[in-house]
């Protein structure tokens, strides 16, 4: 609370609100309306967010801006919301990429715009929802509504493979989010009938019934992160997903997972964690060196920026079970910075496409000789997703790997080598998108981007060094809730 | 001998609609085809009426009446004025289907009553006969409801399906019932509960009767496997009587098994729960299942049902309160959201036009926005998705199913929903992301136009506050006998 006002019902409604006005705007005669008020929404949601920072108190692991108040008593379900040093960075994030969400869509959705900026909004809020939720009900509820806004998204306005790519993105994270379900009822029947997740940190539960609700979880947020082997719904849908889609699903979706890890599956399951770490960490590792090196592999550009998503949140989850404050404070770094990174690149390859219609590297060759300005944005974002230093993809990647080497030198030593593999990947790639002679004669005709684009990429790539050079007031609000849970990990709750 | 004249005041609204059913068939005789509009009014009346008085009559007491074979409870009447409500909106929603195909006559009417007079008994049965005879005075409704248009083949074939096999189930049913009066002497719930209390009757007997009850019930639910005649029933019958047969009568059918298993044999919980469970897993299994490879809108809901039937089963595993509650809730959210898409799909239809395919939905969101939007809604409440009223009535059950330690039995209900979020999924994607096949207009009455806003909203807003509906679920099973 600030001032009196409830501020996180605020951030959580005021888009979803905003998304029904956008909605209620109707066809596309009104299209130029939808996008004013979508744009004026977003921006109003993320002027909104920006007192949870100033208002924020670094020095405590407790929850601040809380709210509570009954839901629905049969279940004991609370409306109870709040945010920590986890939630309240992802929070600022979702608010901070939807307006250029809403502006990157400006000109290329032409058909049924109301219900593409509207189902963004709405997507926007669900999200906040998500990160600000302390109810396991909510939470999940929160979880699954965001599933709708992008099947639709995906379906509507994706490429021509969109309908298989859709379906498969539903079914997928529903499988996932499904036996959460179960495992939250289960903790509901153990703690004598509370669905408040601060509960569940403090509930003991025996080491066999942790496995099975870790595994739960894992599942559900192994899709949405996603973790190799489950991770093949996201080349599909990000590739068929319109430019917006992309950006979301990279820079906010993806995040969901990484940070039910951190609410979840760590403070409820510490022993099954610590059990289990081996085996995570291998599977970290194992998206971090094999999926590079099918992003090398990749002829479509938007498939490869997809297939080092995976192996960058790999980066996360390794993190996550190092159990040291570099490890974890490494990965939360890590997931802000793919959330500017990715989405920037996605945007870059949007650019790109909105001009020549394909996403093939082949087609493509150089444009550095008809968008000069464009190029050197998208070098600064190619070398951000390679982890040059200076750029925010650097300090995750490198605190991580300095959290690796304290538990095992070869844990670190492979982590490390995404620094060759993303180079190559990202940087094979910018080469022959952006340098050499003109490919084609379409290639010829290219215009540079135009003012609108220039103010996305020029802010995101502020946000992206300004990380890089000075990432101690991300760290800084996160610091007392990180050790808090490491402390509470450390205790077993047998 | 003194005759004593039994207390009538519980059954007013009994004696009231049969009343009414007799008034109805007169007035049509003189208003005819032309004035066919009064006796809609008149039945809607009756309808209305009866909610009333069953309204002003409610109390929390249950009064036994007719030598203790009819009981009014606080969940009778709950489960009345919800059948009351859902005929009225079923009577609304086909009314323009069914006058298009010309079949609205004054017979479609008085059996619409007289299948809603069926249900009233059966919620109110205290009694194993009385049961049988408001089950019995149901189905005959509806076989005959189902051959209204006897120039239809797949009609005619649908109706001697379901009255040949529900015939079977009832004989099932009565033989069952047969085998517990030969054991416990008695055919009153109570009588019956307490003799298998205290001891009395062979068990053996009981348990084979019990069988035989069990199947009874499992047909009239269309449990799999004694789900055979849902599908064709479904699909066979012009859509106006699939949406009474899939709407009113579930509410009844809880009725029913609240009354003859949980009042009547609840003692023999041990043996029944593993029936019910066996029962409600090979439902979701065989509805979710087969659902996927249905081309028939009608066909796949008839899979729809079963399967939603098997987690109302999977309510009633656990066998306490809570899970009676939550199977109640399931019921009603189930009728709610089943009133509104077999209505979307007769405002689909057109005089000489049944849409009958999935296809049919292809592009609704270009021809109809709304309508596309209401349709959503329900899929993904029928899928269980949040924040539609379908997820919560799944996470009441699946609630109640692992409180009894079931958690085995949770895990494969979500594993057969999430196969059976697929074909939900579909009918959304023809809408959204297909282009329509044919452009004309959508004309909707008025009066259907409101009631199915309000209807795809209330699954939406009971969603968002879900407390009303359970606390009422909750209370009507608290406050039953």
């Amino acid at each position: 609370m600030l001032f009196g006002i409830p501020l996180l019902s605020l951030i959580i409604w005021l888009p979803i609100v905003f998304g029904i006005v956008v909605f209620a705007t109707g066809g596309d005669r009104n299209a130029q309306l939808a996008r004013w008020v979508a744009l004026a929404g977003s921006i109003l949601g993320f002027l909104v967010a920006i007192p949870l920072y100033t208002g924020f108190d670094p020095s405590t692991s407790a929850m601040q801006f809380v709210e509570e108040h009954t839901w629905f008593e049969r279940f004991n379900v609370n409306y109870h919301l709040g945010v920590d040093g986890i939630s309240m960075p992802l929070i600022l994030l979702n608010c901070f990429i939807t307006p250029f969400v809403v502006i990157a869509g400006w000109q290329v959705i032409q058909e049924r715009v109301s219900q593409y900026m509207g189902a963004f909004m709405m997507m926007s809020g669900i999200v906040n929802g998500v990160f600000a939720a302390l109810d396991a009900v909510l939470f999940y509820v929160f979880w699954e509504a965001s599933l709708i806004p992008m099947f639709l998204i995906i379906g509507i306005w994706g490429g021509p493979n969109r309908v298989y790519a859709a379906i498969k993105f539903f079914l997928y994270t529903l499988m996932g989010s499904l036996l959460m379900l179960i495992a939250f009822i289960y903790l509901y029947q153990s703690s004598g009938g509370s669905f408040s997740i601060a509960d569940y940190h403090q509930l003991p539960i025996p080491l066999n019934a942790q496995i099975l609700i870790f595994i739960a979880f894992l599942l559900a947020f192994a899709v949405k992160v996603p973790m190799w082997p489950v991770h093949t719904w996201l080349p599909d849908a990000h590739v068929e997903a319109p430019t917006g889609g992309s950006v979301v699903l990279a820079a906010i979706m993806l995040k969901l997972g990484g940070y039910g890890f951190l609410r979840f599956s760590l403070p409820i399951t510490p022993d099954a964690s610590h059990y289990l770490a081996e085996m995570m960490i291998v599977l970290s590792l194992i998206a971090v060196v094999y999926i590079g090196l099918i992003a090398l592999m990749q002829a479509d550009m938007k498939k490869l920026i997809a297939y080092s998503s995976v192996a960058h949140m790999g980066f996360v989850t390794l993190g996550f079970f190092l159990f040291n404050a570099y490890g974890i404070e490494g990965a939360m770094v890590q997931m802000i910075s793919h959330g500017f990174i990715s989405g920037a690149m996605f945007l870059c390859v949007g650019v790109l496409y909105d001009r020549l219609h394909s996403r093939q590297i082949a087609d493509y060759g150089g444009v550095v000789n008809k968008m000069p300005v464009f190029a050197a944005f998208f070098m600064l974002f190619a070398m951000a997703n390679a982890g040059l230093p200076g750029t925010s993809g650097f300090v995750g990647e490198f605190m991580v790997i300095m959290g690796a080497v304290k538990i095992n030198f070869w844990y670190a030593f492979l982590a490390a080598t995404t620094l060759i593999f993303g180079a190559a990947y990202t940087l094979w790639m910018y080469k022959r998108v952006i340098f050499g002679a003109i490919a084609s004669p379409a290639v010829e005709e290219l215009q540079d981007i135009s003012k609108r684009e220039f103010m996305i990429l020029a802010i995101l790539a502020l946000a992206v060094l300004w990380l890089g050079v000075y990432p101690f007031p991300l760290t800084e609000v996160m610091h007392a809730t990180v050790d808090n849970l490491l402390e509470h990990v450390a205790n077993s709750k047998l | 001998m003194n005759f004593l004249s039994p207390d009538f005041s519980p059954a007013y609204s009994e004696i009231f609609i049969l009343l009414m059913v007799c008034l109805v068939m007169l007035v049509d005789l003189a208003a005819g085809e032309k004035r066919r509009y009064i006796t809609y009014g008149l039945t809607q009346v009756a309808l209305i009426g009866c909610a009333f008085l069953t309204f002003v009559t409610f109390s929390e007491e249950a009064t036994l009446t007719f030598s203790g074979m009819f009981v009014d409870d606080a969940m009778a009447d709950i489960l009345k004025l919800m059948v009351f409500a859902t005929v009225v909106a079923v009577l609304i929603y086909s009314h323009t289907y069914v006058r298009d195909r010309g079949i609205l006559t004054g017979e479609f009417f008085c059996l619409v009553l007289f299948a809603t007079l069926g249900m009233m008994v059966m919620i109110s049965a205290s009694h194993f006969l009385t049961l049988y005879i408001g089950l019995e005075l149901l189905s005959l409704s509806l076989y005959a409801l189902v051959a209204l248009r006897r120039d239809s083949l797949m009609a005619t074939e649908a109706a001697m399906k379901f009255f040949v096999l529900g015939a079977l189930a009832s004989g099932f049913l009565l033989y069952g019932m047969s085998m517990v009066y030969g054991a416990t002497g008695s055919l009153h719930v109570h009588k019956v509960a307490e003799a298998i209390t205290g001891g009395v009757g062979n068990h053996e007997v009981l348990v084979v009767g019990l069988v035989f009850i069990v199947a009874g019930i499992a047909f009239k639910l269309s449990a799999a496997p004694f789900h055979m005649w849902a599908p064709d029933v479904y699909q066979g019958a012009p859509t106006a009587i699939t949406l009474f047969i899939s709407s009113a009568p579930k509410l009844a059918a809880f009725a029913f098994v609240m009354r003859l298993l949980i009042d009547g044999l609840g003692d023999l919980v041990a043996d029944w729960q593993g029936m019910l469970v066996i029962l409600a897993v090979l439902s979701l299994a065989v509805g979710n299942i087969a659902a996927i490879a249905q081309t028939n809108i009608k066909r796949m809901l008839a899979y729809s049902t079963i399967s939603h039937m098997g987690f109302v089963i999977l309510g009633f595993i656990s066998a306490d309160w809570n899970g009676y509650s939550s199977a109640l809730f399931y019921v009603i959210t189930y009728v709610l959201m089943t009133l509104g898409i077999f209505a979307l799909i007769m405002i689909l239809c057109r005089n000489g036009f049944e849409a009958e395919e999935i296809s049919d939905f292809k592009g609704l969101s270009k021809r109809n926005a709304w309508y596309a939007f209401l349709t959503m809604i329900l899929m993904f409440s029928l899928a269980g998705i949040p924040p539609m009223v379908g997820f919560y009535a799944k996470l009441a059950v699946l609630q109640a199913v692992v409180n009894a330690g079931f958690v085995w039995i949770a895990v494969a209900a979500v594993i057969f929903s999430l196969i059976g979020a697929f074909y939900y999924l579909r009918i959304v994607k023809l809408m959204y992301f297909d282009a329509p096949e044919t452009d004309e207009l959508i004309t909707v009455r008025s009066d259907v136009k409101l009631l199915i806003s309000v209807n795809g909203l209330a699954v939406l807003l009971l969603g968002i506050f879900p407390q009303s509906l359970m606390g009422l679920s909750l209370y009507a099973i608290q406050n039953s006998m």
